[in-house]
């Protein structure tokens, strides 16, 4: 007994051990884009000024004052706002519908969505920037960003909501539908309020999703639908590598979502283990 | 008013048939109880009637009105479930208050109607507690409250009682009965226990993998059971069936006798066999006779005490009147 006792202690001090490096080991990157922002570009290349140097908020000033990081952040916003919206508004219907009336193909329906996330976006980079451009005149608009990122977000949040509403009972929606209820009024009085938990998670996922991408946005924009992605991307390209400035640019994009991750823990770890642990 | 006709209806899953073509009558006002061991369709029936689930043929008519394609929510019928299926973010209050929001009552007429519900069924302190912080029993008195405030047409019941414990199954089973004498409206009630079926009902309707094997008032079915079937699911403890040279006696291929039909006796009668288990009630005893060269095990059942051990042998002796006798079908002589 004492000896299985003893033994799950230093066990246990292994995996706390363990968990904080991996903890910081990820976390290094963020600490040091943090630190490399309140560092001179010249500064921030020198091995000697690593840990100990002056620290300066020019690049801050710089990036709002200069680079209209204001706009792009405005951008990001709206965009991934409306498309978490938009996303939720198609998704959960879609979820609902397959989660309490299945029908022969659903299962085949769900892997086909899945699917489309296989497809390299490369691939159709050339005939969405064309028809885009030149064809549909939609280049470089919030609508085309939002209409974008709900598209690929859409089946990772059908999927994530169809496991929530998996979890239902479903004589509780049938409940509903003999008291009187039609299928909004199932949605809105019943099934939302039961899956309110799973939803919120699923939005802010498709949010920080949304916020994050870069493949799309940086393409599908010159200037005014831009989003702090692009900022980013324009940061490192036409001036050399100003690490100093680019990071200070990157840590303002990627702070709101990490300050909304922190908030949102709970509701994210929810999100992420896909209602596996009741 | 709510008289519920089936015509010729059935039900595939895919290619099973779990119900082949079906017709059956419930009068308005009458208590139907279906019964039947698990998988044999009796909740699929249910369904069927309130709408959850379409007919793949056939007619479903309440009040002479076809409403096979009409929705749930519009057949004015009320459920309950095996599970309560309560709505758990809303109080006692709010789910039994949902239906009449739902049908755009006013809110004085729904408090009371509430407060009367609630007084029917015991939940008058419970009302502004959520589902998670009750009993089962309690549970399942919302749920019948959510039903009874939208006066439906029909009542219909999944195995309401199957979650509770035997004790709580009694009472409940006497409120459901009362229930039903004081507001006199159609019940239709699904249940595996056969004991709920003959307490309960006016009509009970026997089913097996989807086929009535006989519609009748409980006695009837007792009395006089169609078929082997029947005669064996109906009765407490079972019908004795025998098939052995001693039904051929009889010019039957089985003969069945209940348990309460046979007289013991320790010194001679027409059948001997030895004592197996004595199950004694007090009110009654069981007893379970083997090496009777009849059937694995024939079951008496004595009124009063009688003071028999394993290994006794005794004589059994069948009520003449009172054998059932069926062909090589399985039918009724």
């Amino acid at each position: 007994m004492a000896i299985v006792a003893q033994s799950s202690k230093y066990g246990q001090i292994g995996r706390t051990t363990l968990a904080w490096i991996v903890g910081l080991l990820f976390f290094f990157p963020i600490f040091w884009l943090v630190l490399t922002s309140f560092k001179t570009d010249a500064d921030a290349v020198k091995p000697e000024f690593l840990l100990f140097f002056t620290p300066t908020l020019e690049n801050y000033v710089n990036m709002t004052e200069n680079y209209d990081y204001w706009r792009f952040a405005r951008n990001s916003v709206i965009t991934s706002v409306f498309a978490t919206v938009f996303t939720l508004a198609v998704g959960i219907p879609c979820a609902y519908a397959m989660a309490f009336n299945p029908a022969r193909r659903t299962k085949d329906v769900l892997m086909w969505m899945l699917s489309t996330k296989m497809l390299p976006a490369a691939g159709v980079l050339y005939p969405m920037t064309f028809l885009t451009k030149n064809i549909l005149g939609i280049f470089d608009t919030h609508f085309l960003v939002i209409i974008v990122l709900s598209l690929i977000n859409m089946p990772i949040v059908i999927w994530m909501l169809f496991t929530y509403f998996k979890e239902i009972p479903r004589e509780i929606i049938e409940a509903g539908k003999m008291d009187g209820v039609n299928t909004w009024g199932e949605i809105r009085e019943i099934l939302i309020p039961l899956a309110w938990g799973g939803i919120a998670s699923t939005a802010l996922l498709c949010f920080i999703f949304c916020w994050n991408e870069a493949y799309w946005t940086v393409r599908l924009t010159t200037t005014d639908a831009a989003t702090l992605s692009k900022l980013i991307e324009g940061n490192r390209a036409p001036e050399g590598l100003f690490f100093g400035r680019l990071s200070a640019v990157s840590a303002a994009a990627v702070g709101p979502i990490v300050v909304l991750g922190w908030f949102c823990q709970k509701q994210l770890v929810q999100g992420l283990t896909f209602g596996a642990v009741k | 008013m709510g008289k519920i006709v089936l015509e010729n209806v059935t039900k595939s899953f895919g290619d099973t048939q779990v119900i082949p073509p079906l017709n059956l009558t419930i009068e308005d006002g009458e208590f139907a109880v279906f019964v039947g061991p698990s998988g044999c369709g009796k909740s699929t029936l249910l369904r069927l009637i309130a709408g959850l689930e379409d007919c793949t043929s056939g007619d479903v008519l309440i009040n002479g009105d076809v409403v096979t394609q009409v929705s749930p929510s519009k057949r004015g019928l009320a459920m309950v479930f095996q599970t309560y299926a309560l709505y758990p973010h809303m109080t006692v209050r709010k789910n039994i208050a949902f239906p009449m929001r739902m049908s755009g009552m006013s809110e004085a007429e729904q408090e009371k109607k509430i407060q009367a519900a609630a007084e029917s069924l015991n939940l008058t302190d419970y009302l502004d507690r959520k589902p998670g912080q009750l009993s089962g029993g309690q549970r399942q008195r919302v749920a019948i409250g959510r039903a009874i405030v939208r006066d439906p047409k029909a009542f219909l019941f999944d195995e309401p009682l199957s979650n509770l414990d035997a004790a709580l199954r009694v009472g409940m089973r006497l409120e459901i009965s009362e229930m039903h004498a004081r507001m006199g409206t159609t019940m239709i009630y699904v249940t595996h226990d056969q004991v709920e079926a003959m307490t309960m009902a006016d009509k009970i309707v026997v089913l097996q993998a989807g086929v009535i094997e006989q519609v009748g008032s409980p006695l009837d079915l007792y009395h006089k059971p169609q078929n082997e079937f029947v005669a064996g699911f109906i009765g407490s403890p079972k019908m004795n069936l025998i098939k052995t040279d001693e039904a051929a006696k009889h010019n039957a291929a089985t003969i069945g006798i209940r348990p309460e039909h046979l007289t013991v006796s320790t010194t001679d009668g027409a059948w001997k066999g030895t004592v197996g288990v004595a199950e004694h009630l007090g009110s009654d005893t069981f007893i379970h006779v083997h090496d009777t060269g009849l059937a694995d095990m024939i079951t008496v059942r004595i009124s009063g005490d009688i003071a028999v051990k394993h290994g006794d042998r005794i004589f059994l002796t069948p009520e003449a009147d009172q054998i059932h006798k069926f062909d090589a079908n399985g039918l009724r002589i």
